[in-house]
């Protein structure tokens, strides 16, 4: 199904084209599409295994598609050998269900991780402790540079990834389920943190939530994934008043 | 299913999993020559490794000499020949026992702790954020452990057998007052080269195969729980399988260059 490879619409940062994923017999991504427009937060949403966290792996290659085509800010990673691919990882930031933290590495190591090992964005010593200081603070963690991820809480582990998502200076960021297992007050305050990343580094966010609050807060657009395909796309408020049963039922409190 | 289809079934997941060991004993071989070399990282390995294996093998090592030397000793007496003990002992151990009783230790200790963290870091998507961030998780986490564990076992080889010989002595000085000059004059007149360096190759290979099997079990580890605890054992059960076919190899190969 690879079919339009030219994508050169400028304000499109991330596209997705007829994308097929199976795992035997179980057709989980069925042409799924999408788009991702620069400095828009575009919401996903869709019922427990529906394929989105399937679809964001394929996005990042961490995960291989059956077929379709996948476009980031112009460049099919499909195509991308590993370099070219290692490379362009820099510019997509991914924040994890689970934070993902390196348990063995101090916050501070955490940071220092990607920045002292990414081919692109090598650092001198000095200019990185300045950007490890710098993504913290903005995290309101700057005191826990030295904790080890084991001391932290669940919503603090979750601001420390984050941070770590920023050092690379992201165009779109990935998130994951950025508020689940989190208490309702700290979900909060992520959800405005992730507004107030967005607002002073302009990144693209694809965010994926079974969070309608955060998806109401947040969104721009939302992405409905059901049936292994973008079943509605549009705003909260014209998806949140549909009659369609399947969307409705996403919106019942 | 029939017996048949099981036994092929089973075949045939084993002779995909040993092409994917094939194939992962490849990248690393290809990684380990390229920048950056991760010295730091590989320098806590070693440490950890080496350093932390050292009382589990000392201590094994030690019991494994005592045993040795009280199990041998009525027998030599039988046959008047108690005076052979320190040689004996010594080549048993330095051409088999060292080595092979090192290496199960460490195969244990080493080889279930790497299957387990590379397990949960793969569980908890620790290896992803590597990936996702543009870094080499292969190069970080495998190729600095596999070239730990191969470089310290031969060293931790050495140390067992200098601490086995050790215990062998205290057997001879109590029960039959052989002084240390006597005993390990003894041992130095029996050992040669040819039994020494064939041991330390053999012992780099034990040390490669417990990285191996460890670092793949962990790296390509079942999510849950219950993958994290079948990566650690799996790696202990298929390394020191691995030890026991590279020790025959070992011996084989040997054997053939004595007899040229």
């Amino acid at each position: 199904m690879k079919g339009d490879r030219n994508i050169s619409h400028p304000d499109i940062v991330l596209q997705i084209k007829d994308l097929y994923k199976s795992f035997g017999d179980n057709h989980v991504l069925n042409g799924f599409n999408m788009k991702l427009y620069k400095g828009e937060n575009l919401v996903i949403m869709g019922k427990s295994g529906s394929g989105k966290s399937v679809m964001i792996k394929c996005l990042v290659g961490l995960m291989q598609a059956d077929s379709g085509l996948i476009s980031v800010m112009g460049k099919d990673i499909t195509t991308l050998t590993q370099e070219a691919l290692d490379i362009l990882r820099a510019d997509i930031g991914f924040l994890f269900q689970g934070s993902a933290l390196y348990d063995s590495m101090t916050v501070r190591e955490n940071l220092e991780f990607p920045l002292r090992r990414h081919s692109k964005k090598k650092h001198k010593d000095s200019n990185t402790e300045a950007l490890v200081l710098e993504a913290l603070t903005n995290v309101g963690l700057a005191h826990a540079i030295d904790l080890m991820p084991s001391e932290l809480s669940g919503g603090m582990k979750r601001r420390v990834a984050l941070a770590r998502t920023l050092i690379l200076q992201p165009k779109i960021i990935l998130y994951d389920e950025p508020t689940s297992g989190l208490d309702p007050i700290t979900a909060k305050e992520i959800i405005i943190l992730m507004q107030d990343v967005q607002k002073k580094y302009n990144t693209s966010s694809l965010i994926i939530t079974h969070d309608v609050d955060c998806a109401r807060v947040i969104s721009d657009r939302m992405l409905l994934l059901i049936d292994g395909i973008d079943y509605a796309v549009g705003t909260y408020t014209a998806l949140s008043t549909s009659e369609d049963p399947k969307i409705k039922a996403f919106f019942k409190h | 299913m029939s017996g048949i289809s099981k036994i092929k079934d089973r075949l045939q997941v084993f002779l995909i999993e040993l092409g994917d060991i094939s194939y992962f004993t490849g990248r690393f071989f290809k990684e380990v020559f390229k920048r950056p070399f991760e010295i730091k990282e590989l320098l806590r390995q070693c440490y950890n490794m080496g350093n932390r294996s050292l009382l589990l093998v000392g201590i094994t090592c030690f019991i494994i000499g005592l045993v040795l030397d009280l199990q041998t000793r009525p027998t030599l007496m039988e046959f008047g020949a108690v005076s052979w003990m320190p040689s004996m002992v010594s080549i048993s151990i330095v051409r088999e026992i060292g080595p092979i009783i090192t290496a199960l230790v460490c195969a244990g200790r080493i080889g279930s702790s790497i299957g387990a963290e590379l397990g949960s870091m793969r569980v908890t998507e620790q290896i992803d954020a590597m990936e996702v961030s543009g870094t080499n998780p292969f190069k970080y986490l495998v190729v600095t452990r596999v070239l730990a564990v191969t470089l310290m076992l031969p060293l931790l080889v050495i140390i067992g057998d200098a601490i086995a010989l050790f215990g062998s002595f205290l057997v001879e000085n109590l029960k039959g007052n052989v002084s240390f000059t006597l005993y390990f004059n003894q041992v130095f007149d029996s050992i040669e080269f040819g039994d020494i360096i064939p041991a330390t190759i053999k012992s780099f290979f034990f040390g490669l195969a417990i990285g191996i099997v460890g670092c793949y079990k962990g790296y390509y580890c079942a999510k849950g729980t219950e993958g994290v605890g079948k990566a650690a054992n799996s790696a202990v059960v298929v390394s020191s399988l691995l030890l026991f076919v590279i020790d025959f190899i070992a011996v084989f190969v040997t054997d053939i260059f004595y007899d040229l």
